[in-house]
């Protein structure tokens, strides 16, 4: 599904990813740790298409299609979808009109049916339930005034209504309780199935607990310096990167 | 006739000269009197250059190098006129046609102020300063139409359109209506005014309103200004707001090649209330003005102004704003905003806030933003699959609905919404948000 070769990457003139290689197999959930500033984020965006993010060597091929040559939105439409690891707020744009929005420019573009008003927020009410999320998210303004926890919330939201055939986390657990955690856990797991993968960046082991990985990688210095199963993150949760680092 | 035509404030006075016993008002005393004090003024001035203090970021040089003519009387009856709504008045090149217009049967007197002039003596003028205001000078000295709007004491008129129509003409014509408004102690009335013209047609648009709203009335006045793309469009409000009243002005300046959207405002008795508020929309080769000034003449007013401006391709966009609070308006509450947006490179905004604050007991607060879109929410929008222009229109349309939720009028918004699509649509982008 995802195949990432020898990617390198810069930010202002910085070399960040330093020859990343990684493979994501359909139907599979893989898994990144590593130390802060090691380029996960960067990653992420490089995936995404941020602007400012210039990959000068190395290539992504997502579906057999070239990721890097595409805009944010067709990567969108081609089912790529990052979680954000801070997500902006958007006074002036009504959460419930943006995800219409989304979702429906999505589904156009894949020459499907549009859905409508009353179609939409039936469905939005189901996942925000399931969300454990109060309505009047809703009609708030995109993450405007939400606590940190609302925002991941409201980021796995768009992720149950878009269901993408890809999924990029970026430390959607940093900072949340149990009870949020395994929210993010549902999502996900909730969409697992042989047309589905996401790659999960995480600094903690919990959230693995949850959400079982396929893979385990550890990236360090914008490189993957070790890959192995789900235990690989029992050890780093024992050891640290520095062991790991060093047994590499 | 010579064969060269005449260009600038000469031609103008000229043809004053030539018409002035032909004129509306011709040989009434007062009227005559009146477009002669105008037209001392505007002899004086002329159009204002750019070393006119209040012109310092509008060139009207290319309105003063232009020939324009007169407009012919319209027998155009293929005009696009959207269905009516509301009771409207319908001018045409700056003419009343009683025909287009449905006035009847209203709980207050609307007419025309070529028809009702003689009876306007003390009225029409009581507000206008052609001596300060050279535009509004032209106006005084050239008027031949206009509405006059009389919403008796106690009468809730409900809401009138206005709507001022420029037609297709090899004559470039220059037309000043004057209208006049005025409610009433405890009257109410929505005024939503259009102004619009074929893209092509060159014209000048030069209205002058004064406005009354006595003791505890309440006027709305929503001006979607959506003029063609040759036009230009010079408006002057003064409006005169008496104790515990209330004039609320929201105006879409969106059209026109040259627009420019003054006015001025003065508070005159104890808790009287303005709110002034606005969106322009300037695209590629417009330039926009909206020039303020609010007089708080008297104590316990509350003023609230925001004011929005977008400004695409090489355009120039431009926010004055003067409050004035005198000695004696002591508990004066005033607020202003302006904020411009720039989508291009080439786009440019002045902005001049101005206070003078002769009171000592006053809450007066202003502030000016200029900036871009922001690249992380722009991201954020196309990485969930919206196109980047949608985007770009979702982001601008967040950006004004500080102004446009400012406007508490259902009609008035209504209408703005729509101005605001319009102008998307013009420049080539479907739409903002969908509705959920
Ligand atoms: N916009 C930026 N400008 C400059 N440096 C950046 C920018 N974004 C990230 N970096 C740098 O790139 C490195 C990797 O950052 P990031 O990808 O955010 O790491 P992680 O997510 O693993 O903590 C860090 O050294 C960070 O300072
Ligand atoms: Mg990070």
């Amino acid at each position: 599904m995802l195949k990432i070769e020898n990617l390198h990457a810069t930010v202002e003139g910085k070399q960040i990813l330093n020859g990343l290689s990684l493979e994501i197999p359909a139907g599979e959930v893989h898994a990144i740790m590593g130390p802060n500033g090691s380029g996960k984020s960067t990653l992420s965006y490089v995936l995404a298409g941020r602007e400012g993010y210039e990959v000068t060597e190395g290539s992504v091929s997502f579906n057999g299609q070239d990721l890097l040559a595409m805009e944010p939105e067709e990567r969108a439409v081609a089912g790529m979808f990052l979680a954000f690891q801070a997500p902006v707020e958007l006074p002036g744009v009504g959460n419930a009109n943006f995800l219409r929005t989304a979702l429906n420019a999505i589904r156009r573009a894949r020459g499907e049916a549009e859905i409508d008003a009353m179609q939409f927020l039936k469905l939005a009410r189901a996942r925000m339930k399931v969300l454990n999320m109060p309505e009047d998210m809703l009609k708030r303004p995109v993450n405007v005034g939400f606590s940190g926890g609302e925002k991941k919330r409201n980021e796995m939201l768009q992720l149950a209504l878009l269901a993408p055939g890809f999924a990029v986390l970026d430390e959607t657990d940093s900072g949340l309780d149990i009870d949020a955690l395994k929210m993010v856990a549902d999502t996900v797991n909730s969409l697992r199935g042989p047309a589905f993968s996401a790659l999960v960046i995480t600094h903690y082991q919990r959230l693995l607990n949850h959400i079982v990985p396929d893979r385990v990688h550890v990236l360090s210095a914008g490189r993957i310096v070790k890959s192995g199963g789900p235990e690989l993150a029992q050890e780093l949760e024992a050891a640290g990167y520095a062991g790991v680092q060093a047994a590499a | 006739m010579t064969a060269v035509a005449a260009t600038g404030s000469a031609a103008f006075l000229g043809r004053y000269e030539g018409l002035r016993t032909r004129l509306p008002g011709a040989r009434v005393a007062w009227v005559e009197a009146l477009r002669e004090r105008a037209a001392e003024a505007f002899r004086q001035s002329g159009f204002p250059t750019r070393r006119v203090e209040a012109w310092k970021y509008t060139d009207l040089a290319g309105v003063a190098g232009a020939v324009f003519g007169e407009p012919l009387t319209s027998v155009e009856d293929r005009l696009e006129i959207p269905a009516a709504m509301h009771p409207r008045a319908v001018f045409v090149d700056g003419r009343f046609r009683p025909d287009l217009s449905t006035l009847a049967g209203l709980g207050f007197t609307a007419e025309s102020l070529a028809d009702a002039l003689p009876r306007l003596e003390g009225w029409l003028g009581s507000l206008a300063r052609p001596a300060s205001e050279p535009m509004a000078a032209l106006n005084g000295m050239l008027f031949e139409d206009g509405l006059v709007v009389h919403v008796p004491a106690g009468v809730a008129g409900g809401v009138l359109e206005l709507l001022s129509i420029a037609t297709e003409s090899e004559r470039a014509p220059a037309y000043h209506p004057r209208h006049l408004v005025r409610l009433g102690a405890g009257a109410s009335l929505t005024i939503v005014e259009s102004a619009t013209g074929p893209s092509g047609a060159r014209y000048l648009h030069n209205p002058v309103f004064e406005i009354e709203v006595a003791e505890g009335a309440r006027l709305n006045h929503g001006r979607l200004q959506l003029e063609g793309h040759e036009g230009v469009f010079l408006s002057t409000v003064y409006a005169r707001v008496g104790a515990g009243a209330a004039y609320d002005n929201f105006t879409l300046n969106a059209g026109a090649r040259l627009a420019r959207n003054e006015i001025h405002v003065a508070l005159t008795g104890l808790k009287a209330e303005a709110h002034m508020n606005g969106v322009q929309l300037v695209g590629d080769g417009q330039h926009a003005d909206t020039t303020t000034s609010l007089d708080h003449a008297a104590p316990d007013c509350a003023s609230r102004q925001t004011y929005k401006t977008v400004l695409a391709g090489r355009s120039r966009g431009v926010f004055q704003g003067k409050i004035h609070v005198h000695q004696v308006a002591q508990k004066t509450d005033g607020y202003q905003m302006n904020q411009a947006l720039l989508l291009s490179p080439e786009a440019e905004i002045d902005s001049k806030p101005q206070l003078e604050i002769y009171a000592d007991d006053v809450k007066c607060s202003h502030g000016a933003t200029v900036g871009e879109l922001d690249a992380d929410h722009l991201f954020f929008l196309r990485a969930r699959g919206i196109p980047e222009a949608q985007a770009k229109a979702i982001l601008v349309e967040a950006f004004l609905t500080e102004a446009v939720e400012a406007v508490a009028d259902e009609t008035i918004r209504t209408a703005l919404t729509r101005g605001v699509a319009g102008w998307w649509g013009r420049q080539g982008v479907a739409g903002g948000l969908e509705e959920a």
